[in-house]
């Protein structure tokens, strides 16, 4: 048949890894290309020229950026455990509440991580309040795509690793079990899924990375006059 | 209106591009619709309730069930009207369309706002960015008529908006926004797009969105300089 799958990614990219995740749960043979971000190798530049990022899928030579286009086209390519609901209002409502995962979860928690004083207080209250929504679609299930890990699962789940990291950094708390109970078992039950459990980036090194990422924020805030 | 016999209500604002884009693609799917119009800024009890996260329009309701975020909406109404497809077949080309979409949405809507909300040399920068990022978009029509080819499609209604808002924003701000020798092919794209009699139709009076933007215009600006 000769298919040739690469992923482009880096070793600690979020982004990248929900493809990782995709394609390990279809079961597709591929080949990892790992990048060092600093120093982008032509073939990156070239397979993605617009954006100069990672996740690249390049599937028989032809080039795919951007992590939900990406799923959504392993999806349609490998019809083999669906990510994406077979039901259009299903799937749809699956497309609105991944691009609120990324437009509003995501980016709220990083400022909360991120930021400091005000500005972090801030993060934490709007981080609140858009884990409030995600705790309320939970609605009981296990997962957001049902009894299995579907494409929010997917979307989501830098939440289940990467969360504790930035709670242990700042120390503070982002998702209070308390508060959200449904998400906080979502994300046990998440991070020890098997495939999940086993394509996850070192702990330890993840720690270095962002409280690297935090320090120069935090140096770069307090050398300019804002 | 043609009543609602497919069961769908539109809401929608008469000034949106976004519940612009909705529109035709229930247009070029024959799709009869409610539409019903939210006087914004006060926001209906029925928005409210039915998109209570982003509280915002487009919404459309089909069976009871609604949905907001127009590309997700779009997408739904390719899928459940089956006829006039929107997106290509092939999910190569589907993602392609995607990536465009994508791209269009975050690096040019935001750039061409900036040029319209902001004065000096933030406003000069924004119009650079806009003007180098519809470059990059114009690669995207591979010199075909339109972005779907021999006739509009999916990436056409997404991004065909632009055109109409730019030539208004770039009379109201001042700014240059569609240069014709940069990028002559989307120019002449938008051009097409733009007298196309199911696109036409839909556009809101162009003298009444030109005194909105002017309104508009003038209240941005003014809180840009104080």
């Amino acid at each position: 048949m000769g298919e040739e799958v690469k992923l482009f990614r880096s070793w600690s990219s979020p982004f990248a890894l929900r493809i990782v995740w995709a394609l390990e749960i279809k079961g597709i043979e591929y080949e990892a290309v790992f990048e060092d971000l600093s120093n982008k190798s032509p073939l990156l530049l070239q397979y993605n020229p617009v954006h100069k990022k990672v996740p690249i899928l390049v599937h028989n030579g032809r080039p795919i950026a951007e992590s939900f286009v990406i799923l959504e086209y392993i999806d349609e390519t490998w019809k083999q455990v669906p990510l994406l609901p077979e039901d259009p209002y299903e799937r749809a409502m699956a497309r609105f509440w991944a691009k609120f995962c990324d437009d509003k979860v995501l980016t709220s928690i990083w400022s909360a991580f991120i930021k400091q004083g005000k500005e972090q207080e801030e993060a934490l209250v709007a981080a609140a309040e858009n884990l409030k929504f995600l705790e309320k679609e939970m609605k009981g299930k296990k997962f957001f795509g049902g009894e299995r890990i579907g494409y929010v699962d997917i979307v989501l789940g830098w939440l289940a690793n990467l969360v504790s990291i930035f709670e242990e950094i700042v120390g503070l708390k982002i998702v209070d079990e308390g508060k959200f109970p449904l998400l906080y078992s979502w994300m046990q039950d998440f991070a020890e899924a098997p495939i999940i459990r086993d394509n996850c980036p070192p702990r330890d090194k993840m720690i270095v990375k962002f409280q690297a990422l935090l320090d120069a924020a935090i140096a770069s805030s307090s050398s300019s006059s804002k | 209106m043609a009543g609602n016999g497919d069961g769908v209500t539109l809401l929608g604002y008469w000034a949106s591009p976004y519940a612009l884009r909705v529109k035709w693609a229930l247009k070029l799917k024959e799709v009869h619709y409610e539409y019903m119009e939210e006087h914004l800024p006060d926001k209906s009890p029925m928005l409210l309730q039915y998109n209570p996260v982003y509280k915002k329009i487009p919404v459309i309701v089909h069976k009871g069930k609604p949905l907001a975020e127009s590309l997700v909406i779009i997408e739904y109404i390719d899928e459940v009207w089956k006829h006039n497809p929107l997106l290509p077949q092939d999910p190569y080309h589907r993602a392609k369309a995607r990536f465009w979409a994508k791209f269009a949405d975050e690096k040019c809507v935001p750039a061409m706002f900036r040029a319209f909300s902001k004065v000096g040399e933030e406003q000069v920068q924004a119009a650079k960015e806009l003007r180098e990022n519809l470059k990059i978009l114009e690669s995207a029509l591979e010199g075909k008529q339109y972005f779907g080819g021999e006739s509009i499609g999916f990436l056409d209604i997404v991004v065909g908006w632009i055109g109409c808002w730019a030539r208004m924003t770039e009379e109201v701000a001042g700014v240059n926004m569609i240069d014709a020798d940069m990028i002559p092919l989307l120019s002449l794209w938008f051009q097409k797009f733009l007298e196309l009699p199911i696109i036409k139709e839909c556009l809101p009076p162009q003298d009444k969105l030109l005194a909105h933007t002017k309104e508009f215009h003038k209240m941005l600006t003014m809180a840009a300089l104080t």
